[in-house]
């Protein structure tokens, strides 16, 4: 299974396992990665789980669907070029190693 | 001597999104004091908004745990499944457990959601007549729609709205019957209303407002038809939303004082105890953009309320409580957000979106923006928002041709630039 860091704004890392099938947030949430709020479940309604993919890996993950892509402009934290909603990155075997930064604020 | 209670810790009375928020943030602030967690339910906190929105016939196929069994465990949280809190000392600063157990806190925090109000007519007591609150009532109604040809939705709100939805895209026969003029008739404005009307007929869902259900027939023990004020209706499987009330009757037995809700003041204190908080579902309490006391059945209202005094009990820095509400309600194929809270005198203006499916309604009172309903718009939410939580606050001038999300980011390259 695809091991995920989310590094935290200061600087600190967890290191989750990921389901492949399962979505970012989710893994976030299942092991009470702080930052990730994700209040709206994972139906792309209330972007509370933005992140930053890590500039090195963001041709891997892809760019966000349209929907999403409006709604990162209107995130708590600034947007930025590898900008997602995690509830919207699907997780495969391909994801493994990946590191996302979390943003300051959600809500 | 010190006070009762004190070095005991906090209990926390419910495992909703409200109970779980509060012990999410009172360790995340760094409380290190015992957390005990009472919730009457068999299994893990959950999520709750999932469980109208998709027929489900096993719990995994949900998939709605807020957290693992782990979550609990490494942040030394005494989670207690299936026991419920049965009385409150609050002289002595303890709680009384359905067991008789007696375990003291030094706060108390009330997370007991609201429990449906039920149907009160002939035949609610048959086979195949449910209500959905639990994970169990969802899968019941799950089980029950594999093979359901002819549902009735009794209420036309948003449980009962999603449900139906969830219903017909099963191939099954849908009827809501609601007793008012209108759907979702204090929800959304007017103007939505009819809107989501049109949206849901066309996709077969009959609907009969105005409408009251008289009684429910059952053959052998089974629902088969459902009497209402226009005809019968044959059933055999009738869903029932018809509204909730607050489970406050803990605090209404302690003495605290209650009025559909146990009343607190802007910190989430009881008005009558100030080592009781109350949180979610079963708390009322003032907001700076309502008149007066509200209750308010969200699930942002539950994590931000619950957060809120999780990290004012840590000794974190806590305000008084003023998110901006915001609700979501999946109907199928229509995606339904409110951001803010509209009265019934507010002015309305419906705007199209950028697509047919798109919708807004902004809804100004004195000159300006309060609330935002959007249709299958969610970054016209987000805007909606961030503008509601800014100054200056949106005039109807400022709408005048634009979006809220034209301003939003018109706005934000201003503050950018300056």
């Amino acid at each position: 299974m695809p091991i995920v860091i989310f590094e935290l704004p200061d600087g600190t890392q967890r290191k989750v396992t990921a389901d492949a099938g399962t979505v970012l947030m989710q893994a976030a949430v299942s092991n009470g990665v702080d930052g990730i709020v994700a209040e709206c479940g994972g139906n792309a309604s209330c972007a509370t789980c933005h992140v930053y993919v890590d500039e090195r890996h963001g041709e891997l993950v892809g760019p966000p669907n349209d929907v999403e892509d409006e709604m990162l402009d209107f995130t708590a934290a600034e947007r930025r070029p590898t900008s997602r909603l995690s509830c919207q990155v699907q997780v495969s075997d391909a994801l493994d190693g990946l590191v996302v930064h979390i943003p300051e604020e959600q809500v | 001597m010190s006070a009762p209670g004190a070095g005991s810790g906090v209990v926390v009375v419910g495992g909703g999104q409200a109970g779980f928020s509060v012990v999410q943030a009172l360790r995340g602030a760094g409380y290190e004091g015992p957390v005990t967690v009472f919730t009457d339910e068999p299994r893990l906190p959950y999520q709750r908004p999932p469980l109208s929105k998709k027929a489900h016939t096993e719990p995994e196929g949900l998939g709605v745990d807020l957290v693992p069994e782990t979550f609990y465990r490494e942040r030394d949280i005494d989670l207690r499944l299936g026991e419920y809190v049965a009385a409150i000392d609050t002289a002595a600063c303890a709680v009384t457990t359905g067991s008789g157990e007696r375990v003291p806190y030094e706060h108390l925090v009330l997370a007991t959601g609201a429990r449906n109000r039920p149907l009160p007519v002939p035949g609610a007591e048959l086979s195949g007549v449910h209500a959905l609150r639990s994970l169990d009532d969802a899968l019941a109604i799950g089980r029950a729609l594999t093979t359901a040809r002819d549902v009735v939705v009794v209420g036309g709100g948003f449980i009962g709205l999603e449900l139906a939805q969830v219903a017909r895209a099963r191939g099954a026969n849908v009827t809501v019957v609601e007793l008012a003029d209108r759907l979702l008739s204090r929800a959304v404005s007017p103007q939505l209303q009819e809107h989501l009307r049109q949206r849901h007929e066309r996709d077969g869902i009959r609907i009969h407002t105005g409408t009251a259900v008289e009684r429910i027939e059952g053959k052998g023990g089974q629902v088969c038809q459902v009497l209402t004020g226009q005809g019968p209706l044959p059933a055999d499987l009738v869903v029932y939303g018809i509204g909730a009330a607050p489970r406050d009757e803990l605090a209404r037995d302690a003495g605290l004082a209650v009025d559909d809700g146990v009343v607190v003041d802007e910190q989430l204190r009881s008005v009558s105890d100030p080592r009781v908080f109350a949180v979610g579902d079963c708390a009322r309490h003032p907001h700076p953009h309502a008149d007066g006391l509200v209750r308010l059945e969200s699930v942002q209202n539950a994590i931000d309320q619950g957060a809120l005094v999780g990290r004012r009990i840590a000794g974190g820095a806590a305000g008084p409580y003023e998110s901006l509400p915001w609700f979501w309600s999946d109907q199928g194929p229509v995606k339904l957000q409110i951001a803010g809270l509209r009265a019934s005198t507010d002015e309305v203006r419906v705007v199209p979106g950028d697509t047919p499916e798109r919708l807004a309604a902004y809804a100004f009172r004195d000159e300006r923006l309060v609330a935002v309903e959007t249709l299958n718009w969610p970054a016209e939410h987000l805007a909606a928002r961030r503008l509601l939580q800014q100054d200056p606050p949106v005039s109807p001038a400022d709408l005048a041709g634009a979006t809220l999300g034209a301003l939003a980011r018109a706005r934000r390259t201003k503050e950018v630039r300056a």
